[in-house]
């Protein structure tokens, strides 16, 4: 039986991750997701587990890089600038099909920026971030229960198809307090299979390499093709998202994490006033759920995008969406807080046509 | 007839990539033959850095991981604090550890980490073809300090012994050379010692070795002498020799 | 009578063995190998002491010494 608890986001993330078998954590202070390595350092010695404040969030990436090699599940979290710092250790990891977890709780950029969520780092999140070809599975959770239960999907598909994970929140979503119910039973790191590519003891078997490297002609071609197809099972496999009120919706918001909340409101706002407002919410973020956007794009005729950034996301789902119906986007930057007030008055002009589309239909 | 020296079963019997006359393959040998000594290597992890020794990995026979460059002590760290009952080694050369690594391997020894640390010190970038280190000598030329180079435009030469040194958290350090037969021995021992120091867990153990780089020196390749004199006559006055720290750790919890 | 051998193969002619040797066995080849070096010579037969001084400053392993 599933008891509730009141948890600040941040330690749901980290006790989430506790859960899910992670046995190692490195990261350094960042405003605000510093409840994640505060929380890690006295609950994971409580497992059995390892903590280290690292001396950046370079090093951070590195030992975890280290740690996932072995095999052990493994998390380090940071805010956007930390991010930034992290990308080259990413992109290693993605070389060297390493699951490692991260947790990302954005916050205002560029730049120093300020220290209020922000949906600011979609792209860096979604497309990369580091160099190379490669893609991270991102989860967006909206609610603090999300954030606790999610680490359990992350580990699951970072280890099934050796791919770099990520929770991507935000300060606001790591600050809030909300009952927690955690679905999944804690995984017992006890009976976790030593994946066959760990490095450890080894009792005479063949040496093991983790690397990401390969300088033959066509070499590293292979090697991401061969990841290729793990991303297309992914994106086959594990879209995840969620829909409200859609059978009749003439406009449907498209919104992900806090942001879709704000959305949920202004639907309900919209509603009362006969307004037929539906949303999707995105749950996986890579992958994308491009499938249902083009079905659903084949009878709505407007979507609007709503998100704390100059408009990121708005590009995928203008990209799915490719000509067949309007994209609007209401875009708030700098970790300004968007209201369902907003939301509505955007949406009168959208379907008024006052506004300029974002992408019109074709 | 008996054969008087085996290949070291932790060294892979293949080419290996270094110049004539490069340290490298010396310094891969000792560590091989202390991994075979002391019996570790079926649970040692080694992590191979950025630079001429990006491919320790195929090298050494035992488990190894490359990373990013500089990244080889936190590597390591995450290694060691995940499987404790491994035996980890991060080699580097003096970019990856005294230049980007700079803050990895001064808070890896503040952490007193129980790994032991290679690091081959040659007073230039091997791989990326002659670049000014933070160990270049003063005026040494280099390709980023073709006139030599110059304490207003680049600073001196960085002692990485000395400076660790004065961290609680490093237990032995030690600095040796392989341009002769003595160091060779002597670069040997330590070596050995620091990994007897990470059996018995006693801390952070590094030994820098001063190495011979031939090709970005300029010295003559077929000739030795010109390069082991520069290590002479140029480092060991700069980089002198010797035990810069040896105490055990601290209690640690 | 130590013997001393030069794997030529794996010797790139770097002359470290030469210069280290306290006997002065081993010379320069003036036949070039396959990989381009002219590697070092087997020590002159009767001269190796086994001291094992080219052995340990090799950076090739391209040496084996026997006794």
């Amino acid at each position: 039986m599933a008891e509730k608890k009141l948890m600040k986001g941040n330690e749901a993330l980290a006790e989430g991750a506790i859960r899910a078998g992670c046995r190692f954590f490195a990261g350094y202070p960042i405003t605000p997701q510093n409840e994640i390595p505060e929380y890690m350092s006295w609950r994971l010695p409580q497992v059995g587990g390892a903590f280290i404040q690292s001396e950046s969030e370079v090093s951070a990436i590195n030992m975890v890089y280290g740690a996932a090699g072995t095999g052990v599940r493994c998390m380090t979290s940071s805010s956007s600038p930390g991010m930034s710092l992290k990308q080259e250790g990413i992109s290693y990891a993605a070389g060297a099909d390493l699951p490692i977890f991260i947790g990302n709780v954005m916050r205002g950029g560029p730049g120093l920026g300020n220290i209020a969520g922000a949906q600011g780092d979609y792209w860096q999140a979604t497309r990369g971030g580091g160099h190379g070809d490669y893609r991270c599975f991102v989860m967006a959770p909206n609610c603090v229960s999300e954030l606790g239960n999610f680490p359990t999907k992350c580990y699951e598909v970072a280890f099934k198809y050796r791919i770099p994970s990520m929770v991507l929140a935000d300060g606001i979503l790591g600050q809030m307090m909300e009952p927690v119910e955690f679905k999944y039973p804690e995984v017992d790191v006890k009976t976790l299979k030593e994946p066959e590519w760990a490095m450890g003891v080894n009792n005479g078997r063949a040496k093991r390499i983790i690397k990401s490297y390969d300088l033959k002609e066509g070499g590293v071609e292979i090697m991401v093709n061969e990841r290729v197809k793990r991303y297309k099972a992914i994106e086959e496999n594990e879209v995840a998202y969620e829909e409200k009120m859609i059978e009749d919706a003439e406009i449907v918001l498209v919104a992900y994490g806090i942001s879709s909340r704000v959305c949920v409101a202004a639907m309900k706002q919209a509603r009362e006033k006969g307004l037929k407002v539906g949303l999707l919410r995105p749950i996986t973020l890579w992958p994308f759920p491009k499938a249902r956007l083009i079905e659903l794009s084949k009878r709505v005729k407007n979507f609007l995008v709503v998100e704390m950034s100059l408009g990121q996301m708005v590009e995928d789902v203008a990209l799915a969406i490719n000509g067949r119906a309007n994209v609007h986007l209401h875009a708030k930057p700098g970790a300004s807080v968007i209201t369902a007030d907003e939301v509505c008055k955007t949406m009168d002009k959208v379907l008024k046509k006052e506004v300029k589309e974002y992408a019109a239909v074709k | 007839m008996q054969l008087l020296n085996k290949h070291p079963e932790s060294l892979l019997d293949v080419k290996m990539h270094y110049c004539p006359g490069c340290g490298h393959g010396i310094i891969h040998r000792i560590v091989a033959e202390v991994m075979d000594e002391l019996g570790i290597r079926n649970r040692t992890i080694g992590v191979a850095p950025v630079g001429c020794a990006v491919f320790a990995d195929t090298y050494f026979n035992c488990d190894m991981i490359q990373g990013p460059h500089g990244r080889g002590p936190a590597e390591a760290t995450g290694i060691k604090r995940a499987k404790p009952e491994t035996i980890v080694f991060s080699y580097q050369g003096d970019g990856d550890l005294a230049s980007i690594g700079m803050a990895e391997i001064v808070h890896t020894a503040i952490r007193s980490e129980n790994i032991t640390v290679i690091f081959v010190n040659n007073a230039i970038y091997g791989m990326t073809g002659g670049q000014m280190a933070p160990t270049t000598l003063m005026g040494q030329k280099a390709t980023t300090c073709v006139d030599g180079r110059s304490a207003k435009q680049a600073g001196y030469p960085i002692r990485m012994c000395e400076m660790l040194a004065t961290i609680d958290g490093a237990t032995y350090l030690e600095r040796t050379t392989v341009h002769n037969n003595a160091g060779v021995l002597k670069t040997k021992a330590a070596i050995k010692k620091a990994f007897q120091n990470q059996i018995d867990g006693k801390g952070f153990s590094m030994v820098e070795v001063l190495s011979m780089c031939p090709t970005n020196w300029g010295t003559r390749l077929d000739n030795p002498s010109e390069a082991t004199k520069f290590v002479a006559e140029g480092m060991l006055p700069v980089f002198p020799l010797g035990v810069y720290k040896d105490a055990c750790a601290a209690d640690k919890k | 009578m130590p013997k001393m051998e030069v794997d030529v193969d794996k010797c790139k002619g770097c002359y470290l063995c030469i210069q280290v040797c306290p006997k002065k066995c081993i010379e320069k080849s003036d036949k070039f190998s396959k990989t381009g070096y002219y590697p070092a010579k087997d020590a002159k037969e009767g001269c190796c002491i086994a001291c094992l001084s080219c052995v340990r400053i090799c950076p090739d392993l391209a040496i084996k010494v026997y006794k």
